[in-house]
């Protein structure tokens, strides 16, 4: 039917490119839906997700005046908020405002209501993920890479080698927790300190000079670098090595050729090109680090934490002190503090902040390796 | 057929003797001493004796795996970069020198003797740092001295006027030719002794090889080359010397004129007359 469109062909009309209406077929139907569905699913979680948290989040975060962003929430300390009336009037505040306020009107009495947390903000949780991130991912690149450079170019294999690689691919299987768990005995508890003096309840080592007291590290940044650093070495080793391996033979032999040392030919001719693979992988790495509370809750996170990282007396009592967090506040404002029609403004803004920084951190790797990689192309 | 000419008791029993070089009064730029090679347990070169003459093109013919590139590698020991290789019985000198004695510095080894891949390799950087990459490596950094060198090693690799206006341009933006040039003129660039070529133009179209193989021949003038070939006719143009080899041991070496119009062994002749291999 030469004249006839295709899709006004009689259902009933015979051809030679009939659909046969097999077995095969109506499994390829069920199949087919199947698959479709679970990505759907995938795509609705993800959307249900993202979209509550920026719904209310956006509630915490964006305002209808000027200048649109509640600065505050992004500036401020946590406080207290204070819920009372007072001469005919609703008040709500925070801790700093109340006190003021109090002192203003000669300290009246009044029946309040205070809420934990609920008021001010959450910028030493901000500067604290951040200081998180940055320290301990600087940690696992030096120790990742290096590891990587060795067992890719310099190791001859063997059953050392192979005993390696089997450590780091259990590695990537522990439990957060447990990573948790083995920072705080290994680096709170038992990391050494330098000082001038033995201390006895510890073992100590002299030096000579001085004395390595072996009484840890305490609540620290310091450890929880090194514990969140340790979670995600697997992840920084396995991406770095497939980087490695992705740079061509021929770079390496012609270095050597021209008369390179082998670190020589892997600092000028292999370490470039694979740098921005290895940046791709390791964002996967930032997330986690950012992202996870329990190998933080023991080594490096508090509470609530007034000073922020800087505001210290010597220089290297920054490594020494503890942080605030992202998402251990919003471990610790969900299911620490009695849940209220306040504290639920806490918790989304957190969240939304969390992820908004998140993406922030990824998407400047996204574009380093971008720059990275439009200078290195092959 | 092959087989049968191996069992020729005179002419292939003993390992032949050393072949006379075309300028017999100069010593020999590398000297190949009964050299045994394994991968392995697998032996690649079975007893290979040869001499290879200063600033002459010396060609390696033979069927793959017949040990040429092997013995090819050697020269630079880049077939220390593979696993469970080793030189057995035998010694390889060069400029007089065992070059697998303990002492001996692959890094000096390396300077004295260049080598251009199969596989044109030019690094992902700019033509200029290509070629300044060696002399970087000893320590140059007087940019006037790299800018002389790299201007004289282009010009030696036949590739200066084609490239002196965008020196600082990807060398990946250079065609496959151009490419190979470029590795020639960064082996150049560090004033090798000797330059090993392996295979250098198995990539390449006809016309990039023929600027290849006329490069050969300007640089015979100031370089002793070694060339591993699958190319007959490219043996035939452009060596001096041509030496065949056949599973793992050295049949024949001879001027390279002799070789394809007399050769002295059955083998040989069949190789080249293209009867197998």
């Amino acid at each position: 039917m030469p004249t006839q469109n295709v899709s006004n062909m009689d259902a009933t009309a015979q051809h030679i490119f009939m659909r046969p209406a097999t077995a095969a077929m109506r499994s390829e139907r069920v199949a087919f839906n199947v698959f479709r569905v679970a990505t759907y699913a995938v795509l609705l979680a993800a959307s249900i997700i993202f979209g509550v948290i920026f719904i209310k989040g956006a509630d915490t975060i964006f305002q209808r005046e000027f200048p649109f962003i509640n600065v505050p929430f992004l500036v401020e300390s946590p406080e207290t908020l204070h819920v009372f009336d007072h001469e005919g009037q609703h008040h709500e505040m925070g801790d700093r405002e109340f006190r003021k306020y109090m002192a203003a009107h000669e300290n009246p009495t009044i029946a309040e209501e205070t809420y934990v947390y609920s008021a001010g903000g959450i910028f030493p949780c901000i500067v604290g993920t951040l200081f998180l991130v940055v320290g301990s991912m600087t940690i696992a690149l030096f120790v990742g890479i290096s590891a990587a450079v060795f067992l890719n170019e310099y190791s001859r294999g063997g059953r050392v080698v192979e005993l390696l690689r089997l450590a780091i691919l259990n590695l990537a299987g522990v439990p957060s927790i447990v990573f948790g768990l083995f920072g705080f005995g290994l680096f709170v508890l038992f990391a050494p300190v330098f000082a001038s003096a033995p201390d006895a309840s510890h073992l100590y080592i002299p030096l000579g000079f001085g004395y390595l007291n072996f009484s840890g590290w305490g609540v620290s940044l310091i450890s929880g670098w090194f514990t969140l650093a340790f979670m995600v070495l697997p992840v920084v080793i396995t991406a770095s090595e497939e980087s490695l391996k992705a740079v061509p033979k021929g770079f390496r032999e012609g270095s050597l050729a021209l008369g390179a040392t082998q670190w020589e030919a892997i600092r000028t001719n292999v370490l470039p090109y694979a740098l921005p693979g290895i940046l791709t992988s390791s964002i996967l790495g930032i997330a986690r680090v950012a992202g996870e509370t329990a190998p933080i809750m023991f080594t490096a996170a508090y509470v609530v934490r007034d000073r922020l990282p800087w505001q210290v007396e010597h220089l290297l009592d920054v490594l020494f002190q503890g942080v605030m967090a992202l998402p251990y506040h919003i471990y610790v404002v969900s299911s620490k503090i009695p849940q209220n029609m306040y504290t639920e403004r806490v918790q989304f803004g957190t969240a939304f902040v969390f992820l908004g920084l998140v993406l922030a951190i990824a998407l400047s790797s996204v574009i380093l390796r971008n720059k990275l990689r439009a200078r290195y192309r092959w | 057929m092959s087989s049968e000419l191996v069992d020729k008791p005179s002419k292939i029993v003993n390992p032949p003797s050393i072949p006379p070089t075309t300028d017999t009064s100069a010593a020999p730029m590398i000297e190949v001493d009964h050299v045994d090679f394994y991968y392995g347990k697998s032996k690649a070169l079975h007893s290979v004796n040869l001499n290879i003459a200063a600033k002459q093109v010396t060609a390696f013919i033979g069927p793959s795996g017949c040990g040429k590139s092997t013995l090819l590698r050697c020269f630079n020991r880049m077939n220390d970069l593979i696993e469970g290789t080793r030189i057995g019985t035998g010694e390889i000198r060069i400029q007089g020198v065992n070059i697998y004695d303990p002492t001996v510095d692959v890094i000096s080894l390396r300077r004295q003797v260049g080598m251009v891949f199969q596989k044109s390799n030019p690094f992902p950087k700019s033509i200029y740092q290509n070629i300044s990459y060696g002399l970087e490596l000893q320590g140059v950094k007087d940019k006037k001295r790299l800018d002389e060198v790299v201007e004289k090693s282009l010009r030696g690799a036949a590739l200066w006027d084609e490239v002196k206006d965008r020196l600082h341009s990807s060398a990946l933006g250079l065609s496959g030719g151009q490419q190979q040039r470029l590795c020639i003129a960064r082996a150049i660039a560090v004033e090798p002794a000797v330059i090993l070529m392996d295979e250098p133009c198995s990539a390449l179209d006809p016309i990039a090889t023929s600027k290849v193989e006329e490069l050969i021949q300007e640089l015979k003038k100031d370089f002793t080359i070694v060339i591993v070939t699958h190319s007959m006719q490219q043996a035939g143009r452009c060596s001096d010397m041509t030496a065949f080899f056949y599973l793992g041991k050295l049949i024949e070496m001879d001027a390279t004129q002799k070789i394809f119009t007399k050769p002295s062994q059955q083998q040989t002749e069949d190789y080249i007359t293209g009867r197998f291999g």
